[in-house]
């Protein structure tokens, strides 16, 4: 099918375009921006007036819940919530159940992603075998059957000297390590270290819970010259390690969670459980360090560390209920918060949806040009929205955010070139011919 | 959002009994003034008031606990209500029952109020977001969060003593870190104006930013009992040992343990407390404990009147609905 769509803003930061243009496609592909190719027939067109066309976002952290976990979500409902999102590639962290240990259950995800054929989901595979930081998992087999990087998945490998073994290995291969920030020692909280923590009498986490394991885990980065990303960092010291680390020629980048972008420890008064993430939700100072990390690339991505959990999942005191936020309906929408209110600049943040995290992960995505892919994500900037558990589509409606009102909201989501979601209400015009 | 203080209704009146957070002065000192009237009950031949007649209470112990369960039950008994005991903590918990299923079954059950200790910090809040309007929720413990009933028998013991609570110097010493006691007695001290509050403890059994809830904050009794009125020793959990967080139990006795001659530190008319159940030779000498200044066992008997008074208090404003302005 032919799609034209028009009159949009196009909005590239990988190109650093921003114009008022139509986009072509055809056959999956991008086939003209500006003017259609010649002999170009179009059978839909989408009004894209007084809207922003840009890239499909690309988020590094999203749990599908799949295999394993189906009755908190699956495979097909996420990624039907993330093409209501504007999200065109997920980044699955091995921790499912299996672990994604070996091809077989890179396989199955894959399966499963191409039968619900809704985004891409691009699964990361095991660093240790089954994440348990004692043996190497079989990257080499991994990377055959698509593994772009391979993760710790939340579970930080204890032992140095497996996990410099782990850093070698997978340099070898010239994979890309995804590691997380966190003390196994230090972890056993539940809320930052601080003043609420202490007032509510929660189990606190501190600070160099994480940037320990940073600052151990760069001086093995150091020496072995291996890419390293630093998942969901959390405080202000975290980004001046990596900013250090950066300035040093370490190939390390960072991305933050949504949420603690816009979320303090404060939020958790009333002990409310939708606050409950891992890493927590840390102080003032922290959410505008990782803002102006952000701002300055030393935080190359922003994801939305999705994590959707049935309803009994947080119901019970704050300490017995699960961590995380099903984030992805609300990562475009509190990602332009940033720009409403002038912390960010439109194409800074978009940049950090899009080639951002696709630079990352080593992708040539995240951009929009004539022959490429065309995953694209249109989007009202200016329509109010509410966030309600009725309107969101994902499995997990657990966020802190629900009653919030948000602007800038999806129109149309296309994912190879198919337009996979539409807002109820934008009538799609058919068949004129240009 | 949960930020709302759901313990007090749009009037300010008590509806659960779930922190100090939020409260006044008024609402304590109407608790003390109840709490004084209903001191000579237990002097009674008949030691009962109807005030709670046909009323169910319930409580509900997801941890063990002597002390607090036997004067809550005792203090329904005595306003005639109904008692049923639950410790969950050897029960449906342990089959795996989530809470707010226990609770649902057990509000079935027509019942007017729960008390409830558990070992989760938010957990009596967490109740009282769930259950029935006509239901009120004290908080006989909750994590290291809060147990108010226990603060506020404390600041009534210590007005019996020293009725100005405004020149009063208070030290708290031992685990601080972990004790709701500490810190809900430390909110009520604050909210009735007691400007001399101090914690002394070592920095493990500090909790970070311990300063911002209103105390001066002392590593060595010999500087933090200098002239108080009040000393209150916290209990030593055995666990503390193994979390490295102290080294022993003598060492934690050689510096912190109150002893005679720390106590003679303090002004010569102090007075002891200890929430119970007290550790004799590892946070008090029994020479202490047992002394003319201590009024360990008095806490005790005022407990109950305390939690007479503010079960009355809350089940009165549930009983009846707050008054429609503009009529």
């Amino acid at each position: 099918m032919n799609i034209a769509i028009c009159g949009g803003r196009l909005v590239d930061p990988a190109y650093h375009i921003d114009t008022v243009t139509d986009v072509f496609i055809a056959e999956g592909k991008i086939a003209g921006i500006g003017r259609p190719p010649s002999g170009f027939s179009i059978d839909q067109i989408i009004d894209a007036r007084n809207q922003i066309v840009c890239p499909g976002l690309i988020d590094l952290c999203a749990r599908l819940r799949e295999p394993g976990l189906i009755h908190k979500a699956t495979i097909a409902s996420e990624t039907g919530a993330a093409a209501a999102a504007g999200i065109t590639t997920l980044v699955c962290p091995p921790d499912t159940d299996p672990v994604i240990n070996e091809p077989s259950v890179v396989e199955l995800i894959s399966r499963l992603t191409k039968a619900a054929g809704k985004a891409r989901v691009i699964a990361l595979g095991a660093l240790t075998h089954c994440l348990r930081g004692e043996r190497l998992a079989e990257m080499a087999a991994l990377k055959d059957v698509g593994c772009v990087g391979v993760s710790d998945g939340g579970h930080p490998v204890t032992n140095t000297l497996v996990l410099r073994r782990a850093l070698e290995y997978a340099a070898t291969f010239d994979l890309t390590v995804f590691l997380t920030p966190l003390d196994t020692w230090l972890r056993h909280g539940i809320a930052h270290e601080g003043q609420v923590a202490t007032r509510m009498g929660l189990p606190a986490i501190p600070i160099a819970a994480e940037t320990g394991a940073m600052a151990r885990d760069l001086e093995l980065i150091r020496d072995i010259g291996v890419r390293v990303h630093f998942g969901r960092l959390s405080c202000a010291r975290s980004v001046e390690l990596m900013a250090r680390a950066q300035s040093e020629g370490l190939q390390v980048t960072a991305d933050v969670a949504i949420h603690n972008l816009h979320l303090t420890d404060i939020d958790l008064a009333g002990f409310d459980s939708q606050c409950h993430v891992q890493p927590p939700l840390r102080g003032l100072v922290d959410r505008d360090a990782l803002r102006n990390g952000l701002a300055s690339g030393v935080v190359g991505a922003v994801c939305s560390d999705h994590q959707p959990h049935e309803r009994d999942a947080k119901l019970a005191p704050f300490g017995d209920t699960e961590p995380g936020i099903s984030g992805l309906e609300t990562l475009l929408a509190l990602s332009l918060r940033l720009v409403h209110d002038e912390t960010l600049p439109l194409a800074v943040v978009l940049e950090r949806l899009t080639c951002g995290p696709a630079r990352i992960l080593g992708l040539d995505s995240g951009h929009l040009r004539v022959g490429g892919i065309a995953d694209i994500c249109i989007f009202d900037p200016e329509a109010r929205w509410k966030v309600k558990t009725d309107n969101l589509l994902s499995r997990g409606q657990n966020s802190p955010f629900l009653g919030w009102e948000l602007r800038g909201q999806l129109t149309h989501t296309l994912f190879e070139g198919q337009l996979v979601y539409e807002r109820g209400n934008m009538p799609v015009k058919k068949a004129i011919n240009h | 959002m949960n930020a709302d203080n759901i313990q007090i209704d749009y009037q300010g009146r008590l509806l659960h009994f779930l922190s100090l957070e939020g409260l006044n002065r008024r609402h304590l000192m109407e608790i003390l003034d109840t709490a004084e009237s209903l001191l000579g009950v237990a002097e009674r031949r008949v030691k009962k008031l109807p005030t709670l007649h046909g009323k169910t209470v319930v409580n509900l112990f997801f941890e063990a606990s002597t002390r607090t369960r036997t004067t809550f039950e005792l203090a329904a008994k005595r306003l005639s209500a109904d008692v049923l005991t639950l410790n969950i903590a050897t029960s449906s918990a342990i089959k795996g029952e989530s809470l707010l299923d226990t609770l649902r079954n057990i509000e079935a059950m027509q019942c007017d109020m729960f008390i409830v200790r558990h070992g989760q910090s938010g957990a009596a809040e967490f109740i009282a977001r769930h259950v029935k309007p006509h239901i009120a929720v004290l908080n006989a413990g909750d994590g290291c969060h809060s147990h108010p009933t226990q603060a506020m028998l404390d600041v009534f013991t210590i007005h019996r003593h020293k009725p100005d609570f405004n020149n009063l110097q208070v030290a708290i010493v031992g685990d601080i870190l972990y004790s709701r006691v500490a810190r809900s007695l430390i909110q009520a001290l604050n909210i009735l104006g007691v400007t001399d509050i101090r914690v002394v403890a070592p920095r493990t059994l500090l909790p970070v930013a311990v300063n911002k809830l209103g105390v001066k904050v002392f590593h060595n009794p010999h500087d933090g009992l200098q002239n108080v009125d009040v000393i209150v020793m916290l209990r030593l959990q055995k666990e503390r040992m193994e979390g490295a967080l102290l080294p022993s139990k003598q060492e934690f006795f050689q510096c912190y343990g109150l002893t005679e001659e720390r106590l003679a530190l303090a002004k010569p008319d102090a007075i002891v407390m200890h929430p119970g159940p007290t550790n004799r030779g590892v946070e008090i000498d029994s020479r202490v404990a047992d002394g003319p200044q201590s009024v360990i066992l008095e806490q005790v008997t005022n407990g109950i009147a305390v939690r007479m008074a503010i079960m009355s208090i809350t089940l009165g404003n549930h009983a009846r609905p707050a008054v429609v302005d503009n009529l």
